[in-house]
């Protein structure tokens, strides 16, 4: 059998799965009846739906004809990763993490940080350019968040506090 | 005229130095983000929330409104000036708004994209005042039955108006409905799909999902892209005023435009994507003016009617939000998220109880239109120059404001955890095809709809033919059925194809 359209197809399984796991779930909280819902009774219905929907697409991806397969083409890992891992850095610097013991770095680690590898998800990576950008972006969050909003951030590594 | 004190009073509250120094920063703020390409309303509006959380609500709602039209206006330049529409509403507008530019003729499509706005913007501030009080009235007839029933029929207006499938839309709201489940039952206790996380118990952020969703999803999604599909042609603007004949042709298309985006603003799932579409197929309609440039070629009518509807639809689109307290698009679900942040619960409770930030709100939106005319013809300097910054520079940036974004909601990690794996699903949305802004509108309906029908459900027994027997709530969900069925009919359906195939 041939997969008429590669989107469509994932998308419906993407929403089968789900719908399955929601349904799923609802059925260990009490369902209750119509006069008196449980917390499971919506989400059950709505996962059941979302399955029947997910199958249903599924099915019209093998079946209807569309012109060029609706491909889903390549994944751009190296700006998922990137990107992502920008992100996460960044939110255990200014956090710290306590599950292994490492205290907040701060805020002006944190965008140096951040900007360093969010860069290297663009096509060029120039080590000066970067280093200016972090430098601007730290000078514009700290006037900004810090000093003007008033945010309550760490800003510079716990361990010089100490 | 009762209208007029409501006015009075909300002048009042707007014109305050204070009030109009938000209104300003907001407007500044939200062109500022949205002229950037590719960042949208939503993604605008998630990112500058943060900035608002230590204002009074007042000046709050009035900094966010003015955010909202501030990021819409950013985009309608962005797409005039560079080809790329910052956001969908905007999608028209490049069509001749572009040609024009390349005819050297940027400066009187943004006039007229500014001056179409505002007069639409006046307009729909005129007509939310007007209906505000009576629909007020009606919405406190509504039992839970009817709020239900107009719950179906703003999500399926929300899915009419989605472009491509229609069944992907409905899959992408149940989604979001579901994923509205999580976190701690009103009526239970029980905590529900909360996997044993604590800070999942409260449910998961509205913003988390705005920024990942729409923030990091598009990043991702832009840098895939291979650099010369991104780059931009900026088109440079001399001379402002557009010509006599300009306006003897932009004059009716703004008036269309005006009408046609304020009605279908109120309409459930309306908003300025639809006004924006249906205006420019209503000018493509009507008939040339002998010696008038062909559409598509850089008519000026083409950007003045699209760009006059979304700003009136966006205007109107608050009209059930205030009155009734349901979103009708994803925009307006944000702006259910601020408030709630604020301690305001939307709903017709607002107006009588609240009445200083009701009619304050709706002043501020008139200024808050009047300023972007006054900020963004004379600056039009600066935003070009703002659209030639390599995107290499910018995205790290946006990475950065909504890290910090997402932290300060609740100066928790976990939301900066719970970005990362949004980021990754919304990419996943993108390549997958399925549009995600029904998922945030049924999101942020999800637990509200889950009441409503309880306690409709509640009151009947047991009994579902509650929702056809009272005459409000059946006339809701037949509106609901009727809007479904006209958009399954086939002419309808190829249409709406035609129409969404021109972005």
């Amino acid at each position: 059998m041939n997969i008429k359209s590669q989107k469509d197809f994932f998308s419906g399984l993407m929403f089968m799965c789900v719908g399955v796991a929601f349904a799923w779930g609802a059925s260990s909280y009490n369902i209750g009846n119509g006069a008196r819902m449980g917390p499971g009774y919506f989400p059950l219905v709505l996962g059941v739906l979302l399955s029947v929907l997910g199958g249903v697409i599924t099915f019209k991806a093998l079946v209807v004809e569309t012109v060029d397969g609706e491909k889903i083409g390549s994944i751009a890992w190296r700006p998922l990763f990137f990107i992502i891992a920008a992100n996460l850095v960044f939110g255990a610097s200014i956090g710290g993490l306590p599950s292994i013991g490492m205290r907040p770095l701060g805020l002006i680690f944190g965008i140096f940080a951040l900007t360093f590898i969010a860069s290297n998800a663009g096509d060029e990576f120039n080590l000066k350019e970067v280093t200016i950008l972090a430098f601007i972006l730290a000078v514009i969050s700290y006037a900004a968040f810090i000093l003007l909003l008033k945010l309550q951030f760490p800003v510079w590594p716990a361990f010089l506090n100490a | 005229m009762e209208l007029f004190d409501n006015l009075a009073l909300g002048f009042g509250v707007a014109f305050t130095l204070q009030n109009l120094m938000y209104a300003f920063i907001g407007c500044l703020l939200g062109t500022l983000i949205g002229v950037l390409p590719g960042i949208g309303p939503l993604a605008t509006i998630a990112m500058l929330l943060p900035a608002t959380y230590a204002l009074p609500p007042v000046a709050a709602l009035i900094m966010l409104a003015g955010i909202y039209y501030g990021a819409q206006y950013g985009g309608s330049t962005t797409a005039i000036l560079v080809n790329l529409p910052g956001e969908s509403s905007s999608v028209v507008t490049v069509i001749d708004g572009y040609q024009m530019a390349r005819q050297g003729r940027a400066g009187p499509a943004l006039a007229a994209a500014g001056l179409g706005s505002f007069f639409a913007g006046c307009v729909g501030t005129l007509i939310l005042a007007a209906f505000a009080a009576p629909l007020t009235e009606l919405a406190f007839k509504f039992g839970p039955a009817e709020y239900f029933s107009l719950m179906i029929l703003g999500l399926v207006g929300a899915v009419v108006l989605a472009s491509g499938s229609l069944i992907k839309a409905i899959a992408m709201i149940i989604l979001g409905l579901l994923l509205g489940m999580v976190g701690t039952d009103v009526n239970s206790g029980v905590a529900r799909y909360s996997l044993d996380i604590a800070e999942l118990t409260d449910g998961i952020g509205f913003i988390v999902i705005a920024m990942g969703v729409f923030g990091y999803g598009e990043i991702i999604s832009n840098l895939s892209k291979h650099e010369s599909e991104r780059k931009i042609f900026v088109a440079s603007v001399t001379g402002l005023m557009p010509t006599k004949e300009d306006f003897k042709n932009m004059v009716p298309a703004v008036l269309r435009g005006t009408a046609l985006g304020s009605l279908l603003g109120i309409l459930p799932g309306g908003g300025a994507v639809m006004a924006a579409f249906a205006a420019y197929t209503l000018e493509k309609k009507t008939k040339l003016r002998p010696g008038e440039v062909p559409f598509g070629k850089g008519n000026i009518r083409g950007v003045a009617a699209p760009e006059a509807a979304n700003n009136a639809g966006s205007q109107t689109s608050f009209i059930p939000l205030l009155t009734l307290g349901i979103p009708p698009n994803a925009v307006m679900a944000l702006m259910v998220g601020a408030m709630t942040i604020h301690n305001i619960q939307p709903g017709p409770q607002v107006m009588t109880s609240n009445p200083e930030l009701f009619w304050g709100l709706i002043a501020s939106m008139w200024i808050g239109n009047l300023m972007l005319v006054i900020l963004n013809l004379p600056l039009i300097g600066i935003w070009i120059k703002l659209l030639s910054v390599p995107y290499r520079w910018l995205f790290p940036a946006i990475v950065l404001f909504c890290s910090i974004g997402v932290y300060s909601t609740n100066n928790n990690t976990f939301d900066i955890w719970m970005v990362a794996i949004f980021g990754v699903i919304g990419y996943l949305f993108i390549k997958l095809g399925a549009e995600p802004a029904p998922l945030l509108l049924g999101f942020i309906l999800g637990p509200m709809m889950e009441e409503y029908l309880r306690r409709a459900l509640l009151l009947s027994r047991g009994d579902w033919s509650v929702f056809v027997t009272r005459p409000l709530s059946a006339s809701l969900l037949a509106a609901a059925v009727v809007l479904l069925v006209v958009v399954l009919m086939p002419s309808v359906k190829s249409k709406r194809e035609e129409a969404f195939v021109e972005d």
